[in-house]
């Protein structure tokens, strides 16, 4: 039984991390209705620029702080700058956008900071707790409760402001919002900043774990983009529990069924997201979206 | 129509006779290059009649080109079967794989369905290193490249440039009758509307699983056809990359439009080398520019690109045919 | 250029060389001019290898200080290396472009597993030297049916070799975990590691689990280990995962002996960032210095490579083994060419390639030689194992020594 609860337990720290950038896809997806390819390695970028803050000689929360800050002009500027160009063409022209955007970033970071893996402090205690025989690592705790204090930020803003209001609005549908005087291009550029945001603090709680480097998140964002499907991406909190489902039932078949062992475990986790899928075609709590013919 | 009909025929003619010239021009390397343009030009038409004429999106047909090469692969080195034959076979079996992978596909859309097709590619590297006996696991299959039949005087990339050649003009031939006839139309209408489509009798399920299947097919040739080019196939020839690299060839080339396949061919083939030649250093990041760069000079892709150009130079003649040549912009919503 | 005709390109030659007046049998070297000699390369510089890529930059930093010098003989080395991106149908065709268009003398250090095996048959149908591969698989070295491919680095089967003489000695009754990268990689370790058990090795291993490089973490499979019982840890995993296995063991409190491969045995990127305390008794089998361990801070090896890096690569990173790597193997190939003489052909680069004696390389650990002969083509073979001290990796026991014990 112990190795039962230590694997759901060490799933949902994994599925945490999933989670956390997933929570970033949702977002932009909901503000723009983009699939942003790029999202994992602005993370990415993000935690460097953290790092250097840091080697600077910069507290952990002030470089944190100010990394939120940078990201969120970073993003504000690339959805000016790149997208915009982009913004009436086909969607799979703006995906081919966000794809160039992942290799540039990957690349750049290789070049100015090297591919040598560097430690990347945590703001968690270090020593882990233990109930009994089950460990739970300080810095997994931490990560999860970031990520459901970032997914309640989302849900009050979208809820309960007016600005989230307008932001779903020109998502959904740019040309009324336009006529109830709402400034379109903004919003989808205010989208990218926050979805940049919770990109970064995704990347800053990912890469004590895993350590910092330019593929820092290219395994995490395909797990990602599985939680957000799984849940669904049109609902910040199905992504969250998708990517707790993903990282439980992973290890789960990981541990406890013999012939697949850990050499398959992720194709068996994929096609479980598939099934999912065709019992409920827009994830577990997604919405379908109606279309007037 | 018929007026720009003869130059047409005039033009891909004198490109097929020049193709056919390139072995005894080029060097045995450029031929090879060339190949691998053919290779992934059927390809990137198979993957644009699912995405670009019928509007599914796939981000997982590096899968069935990953099928179609280990077929050919292990049917001429287990049972020495010539490369000739597993062709057929590899398109024949993505055409089922295809197929049944489109059944439960009908019930995804946009975005899902990408994602779905996009586990499809996630999941085979692992599923090929798993059945180790028949793949040889992550070490691969080594293989010789066939000579040319019938004592014809050509070495071996002479020769397969051929092959790779014919199969190419073979399936676009057959891609574009089946395209620009009855069936095409349907396949179209579904993309822009399918409810209007299905009003009009056409079962938009049969339709749709079939465009998956002759997708898949037309990738798992161009597959087969790359394990004798290249001679060699292992796990990591076939990584998520490779689905990515297909979308972006049908992007950049031109949605819905057969020459467009050429075009994003040789952008896939050519322009990484040339990222490289500018910059070792940051090889991806002047890749990526150049894949930017495209998409906001030619939003439509390279066909698309050309076909405004000529649009626009002889706008005078046929202004109402050149709005409706435009690919029309499928699925703003998901 | 692009459709120079082979006999164009043999007048040539042929011009150029009688001019030059270099020694008669020199007509025909591809590749060899009187003032240069051009060498090939693929390393991934795009993609998810790209950390590799460091080396291709290394080695070409280093035969610039070669050509500063006053080259090989008085040649340059005209060093090329492109970008396959770990990809193999890419490396086929940049192989291709080195050797038929770019006409490379040799191809040097191509780097990964399956990248070298689709141009391995290539290469000894061309007859084109495929020297000092950057890969730690064992079919390098078979002069018999592949003359013309040689490997480097000592195999990752003879690793696990040395691994597993280490435990049936002192830990003949030990439970074995074993965590692998589900790769050629992974599985060449596995294989040597369970060939040096012989039989036993069905009793003693009671669990192995495999994790993909893609995986963002593997918690779970330590998990598993520790719950196998098992008293002895193999840890077959890259820096990245290394770091994981390394906290994650020691957070839930397990406490096997622990052997980590040589690929993570690097004190700056994966001991520290894992925490000291928690490497603390690892095992490992090394033949380079580790370029972050203090105990070579004033080794000359180690401080000509630091001086190098100064001047000639100040952009790569000094506590990367990889350049370190680069740099011994560039050395060697230097010494190749050398001892080629003034006879650049295929022929003689391969037959000296084949006939390194007892060379020292800066960066190798005392004691251990470079040897080659015609029926040996892997270069190193000698390992040492070492444990971790808190501080710096404690060298122990004698050499081991592949060849000999064969």
């Amino acid at each position: 039984m112990d190795i039962f609860i230590q694997q759901v337990v060490s799933g949902l720290a994994t599925g945490g991390i999933y989670a956390s950038l997933a929570l970033a896809l949702v977002m932009i997806y909901q503000a723009t209705d983009v699939v942003n390819f790029a999202q994992g390695e602005l993370a990415m970028f993000a935690t460097y620029i953290c790092w250097t803050l840091i080697h600077a000689g910069l507290q952990y929360w002030a470089a944190f702080v100010s990394t939120l800050a940078i990201a969120f002009v970073g993003g504000v500027v690339i959805e000016r700058v790149v997208i915009r160009p982009v913004e009436n063409a086909p969607i799979l022209s703006i995906v081919m956008v966000t794809l160039g955007l992942l290799v540039i970033c990957n690349s750049i970071a290789g070049w100015m900071w090297t591919y040598v893996q560097k430690p990347f402090p945590s703001p968690f205690p270090e020593n882990p707790f233990k109930f009994g025989n089950i460990v739970f690592g300080a810095h997994d705790l931490g990560e999860i409760q970031v990520t459901l204090l970032v997914l309640l930020c989302i849900y009050l803003f979208f809820r309960f402001t007016p600005l989230g209001l307008a932001m779903r609005a020109a998502a959904h549908n740019p040309v009324s919002s336009r006529l109830v005087g709402i400034r379109v291009g903004w919003m989808l550029a205010l989208g990218w900043g926050l979805a940049a945001v919770f990109g970064a603090v995704a990347g800053m709680m990912v890469a004590p774990v895993l350590t910092l480097e330019p593929n820092l998140m290219g395994g995490v964002q395909i797990y990602a983009f599985a939680a957000a499907t799984l849940g669904g991406f049109t609902s910040p909190g199905g992504a969250v529990l998708g990517g707790f489902i993903v990282g439980v039932v992973e290890n789960l078949v990981g541990t406890y069924v013999g012939f697949i062992g850990t050499e398959l475990k992720f194709t068996v986790a994929l096609a479980m997201i598939i099934v999912v899928l065709l019992v409920k075609p827009t994830g577990l709590f997604g919405t379908t979206v109606v279309k007037r013919v | 129509m018929s007026g720009s009909r003869l130059p047409r025929l005039v033009g891909l003619l004198s490109l097929l006779l020049a193709a056919c010239a390139l072995p005894f021009v080029l060097s045995n390397f450029r031929l090879f290059q060339f190949s691998q343009v053919y290779i992934y030009a059927i390809a990137i038409l198979g993957l644009n009649m699912l995405t670009g004429y019928n509007g599914q999106f796939s981000l997982g047909h590096g899968a069935f080109y990953a099928i179609g090469a280990y077929v050919s692969a292990i049917m001429m080195d287990r049972w020495n079967i010539a490369y000739g034959w597993t062709l057929p076979v590899a398109g024949v079996l993505c055409l089922v794989v295809g197929f049944l992978f489109g059944l439960p596909a009908l019930r995804l859309e946009g975005l899902y369905l990408a994602l779905a097709t996009f586990s499809l590619a996630l999941a085979v590297p692992q599923i090929l290193k798993y059945f180790e006996h028949w793949t040889g696991g992550s070490q691969g299959i080594v293989l010789s490249k066939p000579n040319a039949p019938f004592g014809l005087k050509l070495n071996p990339d002479q020769w397969l440039y051929f092959v790779t050649f014919a199969v190419l003009v073979l399936l676009f031939w057959l891609g574009a009758n089946l395209l620009k006839g009855r069936i095409g139309r349907a396949i179209v209408a579904i993309r822009d509307n399918h409810i209007a489509a299905e009003a009009m009798g056409i079962n938009t399920a049969l339709y749709k699983s079939l465009v998956f299947g002759v997708s898949a097919a037309y990738t798992g040739v161009a597959g087969a056809l790359s394990a004798s080019v290249i001679a060699y196939v292992a796990p990591d020839s076939f990584n998520v990359f490779l689905s990515v690299t297909l979308l972006i060839g049908s992007v950049i080339g031109g949605l819905a439009s057969i020459s467009g396949a050429v075009f994003g061919a040789l952008f896939i083939q050519f322009v990484p080398n040339w990222a490289q030649d500018i910059s070792k250093a940051a090889p991806w990041a002047i890749f990526g520019v150049f894949l930017i760069g495209f998409m906001y000079l030619m939003p439509f892709g390279i066909a698309g690109g050309i076909r405004l150009l000529w649009i626009r130079a002889t706008r005078s003649r046929v202004p109402q045919e050149g709005r409706s040549a435009v690919p029309t912009q499928a699925h703003t919503t998901t | 250029m692009r459709g120079t005709p082979q006999p164009l390109a043999l007048v040539l030659a042929l011009g150029v060389a009688v001019l030059a007046a270099v020694p008669a049998g020199a007509q025909t070297v591809v590749g060899v001019t009187a003032t240069e000699i051009k060498i090939g390369n693929t390393n991934p510089y795009s993609g998810p290898a790209s950390a590799y890529g460091t080396i291709g930059k290394v080695i070409g930093a280093y035969f610039k200080k070669v050509n500063d010098e006053g080259g090989v003989n008085g040649r340059k080395i005209n060093y090329i290396t492109y970008d396959d991106g770990y990809s193999p149908p890419k490396t086929v065709e940049m192989v291709r472009k080195l050797v038929e268009q770019d006409q490379v003398a040799a191809l040097f250090q191509t780097l990964g597993t399956p990248p070298n095996s689709a141009i391995h048959k290539y290469m000894n149908q061309q007859k084109v030297p495929h020297l000092f591969v950057a890969t730690g698989a064992t079919k390098w070295n078979d002069p018999q049916n592949f003359p013309w491919t040689m490997g480097f680095q000592p195999n990752y089967q003879t690793e696990g070799r040395v691994y597993a003489a280490h435990v049936l000695k002192n830990h003949p009754n030990a439970k074995i975990g074993i965590l692998y990268q589900n790769d050629d990689y992974g599985k060449d370790y596995l294989k040597g590691f369970e060939d040096g058990l012989g039989e036993a090795h069905k009793k003693m291993i009671v669990l192995r689990q495999s994790y993909e490089v893609t995986d963002p973490t593997i918690d779970s499979q330590i998990v598993n280990l520790k719950n196998s019982s098992a008293n002895v840890f193999f840890n077959i995993t890259i820096p990245k995962f290394a770091v994981q296995a390394i906290k994650k063991t020691h957070d839930i409190g397990w406490k096997p002996v622990h052997y980590l491969n040589n690929v993570s045995s690097s004190l700056a990127t994966v001991l520290k960032p894992a925490g000291l305390e928690a490497s603390k008794d690892l095992i490992t089998a090394l033949y380079m210095k580790e370029v972050t361990d203090p105990q070579w801070r004033n080794d000359k090896g180690f401080t000509d490579w630091v001086a190098f890096m100064k001047k000639y690569y100040p952009e790569g990173a000094l506590d990367d083994q990889a350049n370190g790597y680069g740099y011994n193997v560039a050395i060697l190939m230097t010494h190749v060419l050398k001892q080629c003489g003034n006879d650049l052909s295929r022929e003689n680069i391969m037959r000296q390639a084949a006939n390194v004696k007892n060379l020292e390389l800066p960066l190798l650990l005392p004691g251990i030689k470079v040897n080659t002969s015609p029926t040996d083509f892997a270069p190193i073979e000698q390992e040492q194992l070492a444990k971790f001290n808190g501080e710096k990796w404690d060298l122990f026991g004698e050499l081991f020594d592949a060849f000999r014990k064969n």
